[in-house]
């Protein structure tokens, strides 16, 4: 198997997203994120978002849905962690397989049309699931309480394995690890980097082509030989299961699940991510994701006392009116920002940030060979 | 027979509601070529102009009678909204009847809003492509959204419908049914008739005028009319306001019914796009027909009998329905067909 | 031999009739042009071969098989290509990406998950891309985006991503609608050495320069019906099927 058989470039990023990811503690730690709960969300998020932008990035087809198959990811661990094991192991290939299947069914009736119906009809089944986790489904979802481990949770594993979580509520171990602060970033964070290296050989295989061409032009792929719906059918079954590990880790770091991660703000906020970081760029969903949570983070942990402090330079009636103004932003107003995040980012910046970052690179870039070699810049095809 | 009279009426409100938000989107989609995921907010936001002129209608005099005492021996204050000090009982009466009369603030502001948000936004996304259009009107919509949660809070705020309306219609009686079979609360009929009429008033429109006419036209086939050398994006933009105002008056007689809340818009605005997909993307007829179609098996769909045996099919009857359409009919019930083959 | 034989094919649109009792033969290995009035369905007729319309009676058949209700992909895999009328490439990607699909497709059938080696291991197809564009000048240009191509060079590009599978029908819709003089004759040349090697060849055409340089056999089509079938010189010394049928067009 050709294992290594990737780019300079390509091996380059790879080997630096891992040591980032490894080194993450320490990096993140001057920006006040150096705290495993927020990197267990960086992690988690960011499987979420590689895997939107297989189907997104590369194809070209908008979800709106995407939040159930995290739901139903997440809803799978739990239950696995009941009935079976609170080993993450099988949690986690339960809420992939699982994430797969749902996004078999649902993703074989919305590709039947393209554009805005295939959104809307994502959209719709997500709905459908949110709205069927909240009333009939109350039995598996434990409706609006959320479904939760209980000390009397048969737990069929690991009872035969003679393990017993005596008088306390259990939580997830991978074979005595707990699965709760660093552990258990380290453990979504390999996951995060199995997914960004398999992330990276679609991307630059034939399939992940043949996706490309999809999102190009349908009509020609089809006039090409090829029959381009299991093509968009893979990508979506395969973004579906990035989803449903990312709702499985989410439950293996905390043993909960809401109907609320279905709702369709949440599908929004996958793609905000993706959109954020740069549609259809290898690294950028991951950065994106991590944005987003940071800035949630930071963001709506600020409250009126904060503001005021940092405002107190101000005279008095300019301070309450800039804590006034600026409150709309922070804490409970965290959405609004985020609101406005998504029409600045389309608005001004449709590649997201690795486009920013790239026209950034390409000014810098101008800026020093017009210092020293201005005729090679000026004309780039005769190098070439 | 009396039970399923009273499942269609029950169905006409929300069917009614449903329609006029489609037909705006509809209107937009079918003119402008845009998806506009922030038209939900517009619902919301007419919901709001409602409350807001209520609560400025309340604004309240306090004055202090000196000759009354309350229990703890303190004067006794005497609240009066100013418009009932002001006008007296023509106060009153404008206060009682907030919701209707707050129509006659709503259309400007709603007008003004959807010209704000066309020349502001909507128009430089004209030739972006759909997922962006969808993007930049859904970031729009929680701004909006969250605007209005900072300002009038979390929690639905009641409007009453006036004292006249707030009772039921006993229906059954009228069509030979026996009497407290069919009755109906009077300001969900009055709804029905709402928006029964705005919809005609927007297809007279359409239909008789110079300007519907090239709106229709637009529709149609919007490069051939711009090519002979009419402004349509001038009316586009006119369309959009129309639009934003049919949405905004739907949320507004719409609070008696359910009492306006920030995401309210969010909860109709799914379900308006699965109207207009149901009814035919670009077909306005459709988009009323389909609005009222679902209102009304929605309405069904919650009957006990119905969930006795389909349980939970009343939370899902709409994408449902959406789904099978889709599948069958992707043009949707009415939507028009694809031009032939050149 | 007929490679591609239409039997009574006939359709409908709502009242109008497109294609009225149409039969033609294409014999291997010639250029056959199908001319005729705007309306005639040529247009039509060429969507029937390819699975985008189905005729509501007659017989589509090529290479023995029928045509008849087969999906597009289904028909390139059995070997018929199809240029546009506005060329139909892939414009976010390179030119050698954009032959290299249809090299997948040839090689790979219609799916096929490959996605765990990299397309710059597949050293033979990518050879033969670059040959391909090469063969059709345009290969200095193979990591440029096709989008932002010329005209003229779109129609190159479109034509490598046909050659490329050796079809053994290549179907033309208007190759040269909309193009200068200077470009019209160099795909004429194009398409003489693409004829050269022994494809078999549809073109459906306006241009009547470009008819007569090309096709070994002409068929004039008029209101859905084929009128006449002939060589090119009877066509060109058939002056009832030029006032007729060709209206205003120059010969």
């Amino acid at each position: 198997m050709k294992l290594l058989a990737m780019s300079r470039n390509d091996i380059l990023l790879f080997v630096g997203f891992v040591i980032f990811t490894l080194a993450g503690p320490i990096i993140l730690e001057p920006f006040g994120a150096g705290y495993p709960d927020l990197l267990q969300k960086f992690a988690i998020f960011g499987i979420f978002a590689l895997g939107f932008n297989i189907l997104f990035g590369l194809t070209g087809y908008l979800s709106f849905g995407h939040a159930a198959f995290l739901g139903a990811g997440s809803y799978t661990a739990v239950w696995t962690f009941k009935l079976f094991s609170m080993n993450p192991i099988p949690a986690i290939i339960l809420s992939t397989l699982i994430g797969g299947i749902f996004a078999a069914a649902i993703g074989f009736i919305s590709l039947r049309r393209t554009g805005i119906y295939f959104s809307i009809l994502t959209l719709a089944f997500a709905q459908m699931s949110y709205n069927l986790a909240y009333s009939v489904l109350t039995p598996i979802t434990n409706g609006e309480t959320g479904l939760q481990l209980a000390q009397s949770d048969p737990r069929v594993l690991d009872v035969a394995l003679g393990r017993d979580y005596g008088a306390v509520l259990p939580s997830s171990d991978f074979f005595g690890l707990e699965m709760t602060g660093y552990p258990g970033f380290y453990f979504c964070a390999i996951f995060l980097i199995i997914c960004f290296f398999i992330k990276i050989r679609i991307f630059r295989s034939p399939f992940g082509l043949m996706l490309r061409a999809v999102k190009s032009n349908q009509n020609r792929l089809n006039y090409t030989g090829v029959n381009s719906r299991p093509y968009d059918l893979s990508a979506f079954i395969i973004s579906g299961m990035y989803a449903g590990l990312a709702g499985g880790l989410l439950a293996v770091t905390d043993p909960l699940a809401g109907a609320e991660r279905m709702q369709w703000t949440a599908s929004g906020e996958v793609v905000l991510m993706t959109i954020l970081g740069g549609a259809g760029t290898l690294i950028g969903p991951v950065i994106g994701a991590g944005a987003i949570k940071y800035f949630e983070n930071i963001f709506s942990a600020f409250n009126d006392t904060i503001l005021m402090n940092a405002f107190s330079f101000l005279p008095e009636v300019l301070q309450s009116a800039a804590v006034s103004v600026t409150s709309l932003f922070v804490g409970e107003g965290w959405h609004l920002t985020l609101g406005a995040l998504f029409m600045l980012i389309v608005i001004f910046l449709p590649g997201g940030l690795m486009e920013g970052f790239k026209r950034i690179s390409a000014m810098i870039k101008k800026r020093m060979n017009g210092g020293s070699d201005g005729s090679a810049s000026s004309n780039p095809t005769t190098s070439a | 027979m009396d039970a399923i009279f009273l499942q269609v009426l029950n169905g006409l409100d929300k069917g009614g509601a449903y329609a006029l938000i489609a037909l705006g989107l509809t209107l937009i989609f079918g003119t402008l070529g845009v998806v506009n995921f922030a038209h939900g907010a517009l619902f919301m936001l007419g919901a709001f102009v409602a409350v807001a002129f209520k609560s400025i209608l309340s604004l309240e005099q306090v004055t202090i009678d000196p000759t009354r005492m309350t229990a703890w021996g303190t004067p006794m204050e005497i609240r009066q909204p100013f418009v009932e000090v002001w006008f007296g009982d023509l106060g009153a009466t404008v206060l009682e009847y907030s919701v209707p009369f707050a129509i006659l603030a709503a259309i400007p502001t709603m007008l003004f809003i959807g010209l704000v948000m066309e020349r502001g936004l909507i128009q430089f996304f004209y030739k972006r492509p759909h997922a962006d259009q969808i993007l930049v009107t859904f970031g729009l919509a929680i701004v909006v959204q969250e605007i209005i949660k900072s300002i009038f809070g979390a929690n639905p705020i009641p409007q009453p419908a006036p004292e006249i309306a707030k009772g039921m219609i006993d229906f059954g009686v009228a069509l030979g049914f026996d009497a407290g079979n069919v009755v109906y609360p009077a300001w969900r009929l009055i709804y029905f008739l709402f928006s029964l009429s705005v919809i005609a008033v927007v297809f007279a429109f359409l239909q008789f005028t110079t300007f519907g006419m090239v709106v229709r036209a637009g529709m149609a086939d919007r490069e051939t009319v711009g090519l002979l050398g009419i402004d349509i994006d001038r009316r586009f933009t006119i369309v959009f306001g129309i639009a934003a105002l049919v949405a905004g008056l739907a949320g507004l007689m719409y609070t008696p019914i359910l009492s306006p809340d920030y995401h309210m818009g969010m909860d109709f605005l799914v379900l308006s796009f699965v109207v207009v997909v149901v009814g035919g993307m670009g077909s306005l007829s459709g988009a009323v027909l389909a609005g009222f179609l679902l209102g009304i098996l929605q309405s069904f769909a919650s009957m006990n009998e119905v969930k006795a045996i389909f349980p939970g099919i009343d939370q899902i009857i709409i994408y449902l329905i959406a789904v099978v359409v889709l599948l069958v009919r992707p043009r949707g019930l009415m939507g028009r067909k694809g031009v032939m083959e050149h | 031999m007929s490679i591609l034989s239409v039997a009574n094919v006939n359709k409908r649109f709502g009242g109008l009739k497109a294609l009225d009792e149409v039969n033609l033969n294409i014999e291997a290995g010639t250029v056959h042009a199908i001319i005729g009035p705007n309306g005639a369905g040529k247009s039509t007729l060429l969507n029937c071969f390819v699975g985008r319309l189905k005729p509501d009676t007659g017989t589509v058949t090529f290479d023995g098989k029928s045509l008849l209700g087969i999906k597009p992909h289904e028909i390139n895999q059995m070997g018929v290509s199809r240029v546009f009328q506005t060329p139909e490439i892939f414009g976010d990607l390179t030119l050698r990406e954009n032959v290299l699909i249809p090299a997948f497709a040839k090689r790979d059938g219609a799916f096929k998950i490959n996605a765990w080696n990299s397309v710059g291991d597949e050293k033979d197809l990518e050879t033969k891309a670059m040959d391909m564009l090469a063969d059709l000048g345009i290969a200095e240009k193979a990591s440029d985006v096709a989008g932002q191509l010329s005209r003229g060079d779109k129609r190159r590009l479109e034509l490598a991503m046909c050659l490329i599978q050796d079809p053994k029908l290549l179907l033309l819709d208007e190759p040269t609608a909309g193009m200068a003089r200077a470009d019209t004759n160099d795909t004429i040349d194009l398409m003489k050495r693409i004829a050269e090697r022994g494809v078999t060849m549809v073109v459906i055409e306006h241009d009547m320069h470009v008819v007569f340089s090309l096709a070994d056999k002409i068929s004039v089509l008029a209101q859905g019906t084929v009128i006449v079938e002939d060589l090119p010189e009877n066509i060109k010394g058939n002056l009832k099927v030029q006032e007729a049928y060709l209206g205003g067009a120059h010969l």
